[in-house]
């Protein structure tokens, strides 16, 4: 067990915010607003995720056929929540860098974004030598990256030695909800880092949540887990839970493991 | 009005026709896209909100404008 993992189970209950960027949150469960059937039922998951960071896509502007149509972001207002531009669905670092540069200029200087390149259409892994690429000009260019990438913990020391001010492993393919698909990795690239480890998709229901945290992730990057739900605003509530029931666990250190029965009532004082 | 004054523009990957000179602040306005929360990019560079009145469109020019929606 690492020096770190003892400080933290000694410190007990005093857990500190989540801090990203200079920025503290008390909510270490972070939500995507895509898949849901309307922005109603976004507004109300999301409220009921807790989360304090929300991610959003960027995308042309229908041209002419709805005007008046409502806006994500007169839903999910800027003022409430801090925007998570990502630049999901990029390919290249070129577009990606675009995306972000976009992002910028839509949310008024905000220079917090997610940053992830595709590789595959398939299994949408990470496109690592792309994402390397484009993290380099966001962050000379001034943006706070927080980086999607596969549970390699090499890659992921790089990406914190680059500047990325968040390394945001996958669990399994984004949308799968197939749960963290290799725990041990998670676990090196948590005690190794020096920056939030955030586990971003893969997750499919509570426990998954709860997994990650226990491993000592940060936090949690989710959205089709809780908007593909049969009551995405129910699972929003259940993710809440699980994450911070995640931590508690994880900031209480869990009992070893033994391959044997250990009773809990004493033998002592037994009169049969 | 000479033929020389129409240009053609690209919205969104959409041809537009255009009669000269226009400004992305214009463009806007005609889109009803003037009030919104919007970002343009011409030919692949910014142009910054306090640049749309005076940024000049010219023929050919390939105009992105993009919003926030729905994405995790």
């Amino acid at each position: 067990m690492s020096t770190r993992v003892e400080e933290i189970h000694q410190a007990g209950t005093r857990d500190g915010p989540l801090m990203v960027a200079g920025v503290a949150y008390q909510s270490r469960l972070l939500v995507g607003t895509g898949k849901y059937k309307d922005l109603a039922e976004t507004a109300r998951a999301i409220e009921a995720s807790g989360a304090e960071i929300v991610t959003v896509a960027i995308r042309r502007t229908n041209i002419g056929q709805t005007p008046g149509e409502p806006n994500l972001l007169d839903v999910i207002s800027p003022e409430k929540y801090t925007i998570l531009p990502n630049t999901a669905g990029c390919y290249t670092a070129e577009d990606a860098i675009r995306t972000c540069r976009l992002a910028r200029e839509l949310l008024d200087g905000h220079e917090l974004v997610k940053l992830e390149v595709l590789g595959d259409e398939k299994t949408l892994f990470p496109h690592i030598p792309d994402t390397l690429n484009a993290a380099e000009v966001l962050i000379k260019e001034g943006f706070k990256v927080m980086v999607y990438t596969n549970d390699d913990p090499i890659v992921a020391k790089r990406f914190e030695e680059m500047g990325c001010v968040a390394v945001m492993p996958l669990a399994a393919p984004i949308g799968s909800g197939l749960g963290i698909r290799n725990p041990y990795n998670i676990q090196f690239i948590v005690e190794a880092a020096g920056v939030p480890i955030l586990v971003d998709a893969g997750v499919g229901t509570a426990s998954d949540a709860a997994v990650a945290m226990e491993l000592g992730c940060d936090g949690v990057l989710m959205n089709t887990a809780i908007a593909s739900a049969q009551n995405p605003e129910l699972m929003a509530s259940a993710m809440r839970k699980a994450i911070e029931a995640g931590r508690e666990a994880y900031l209480a250190g869990r009992m070893p493991r033994k391959r044997y029965g250990s009773a809990s009532s004493p033998i002592d004082g037994t009169f049969f | 009005m000479r033929d020389s004054e129409i240009t053609t523009i690209f919205v969104n990957g959409e041809q537009r026709a255009m009669v000269a000179p226009q400004t992305v602040a214009r463009l806007l306005e005609e889109l009803e896209l003037a009030d919104k929360r919007v970002a343009v990019e011409v030919n692949q560079e910014i142009v910054p909100r306090s640049r749309y009145r005076a940024h000049q469109l010219r023929n050919a020019d390939r105009v992105e404008i993009v919003r926030a929606i729905g994405g995790g």
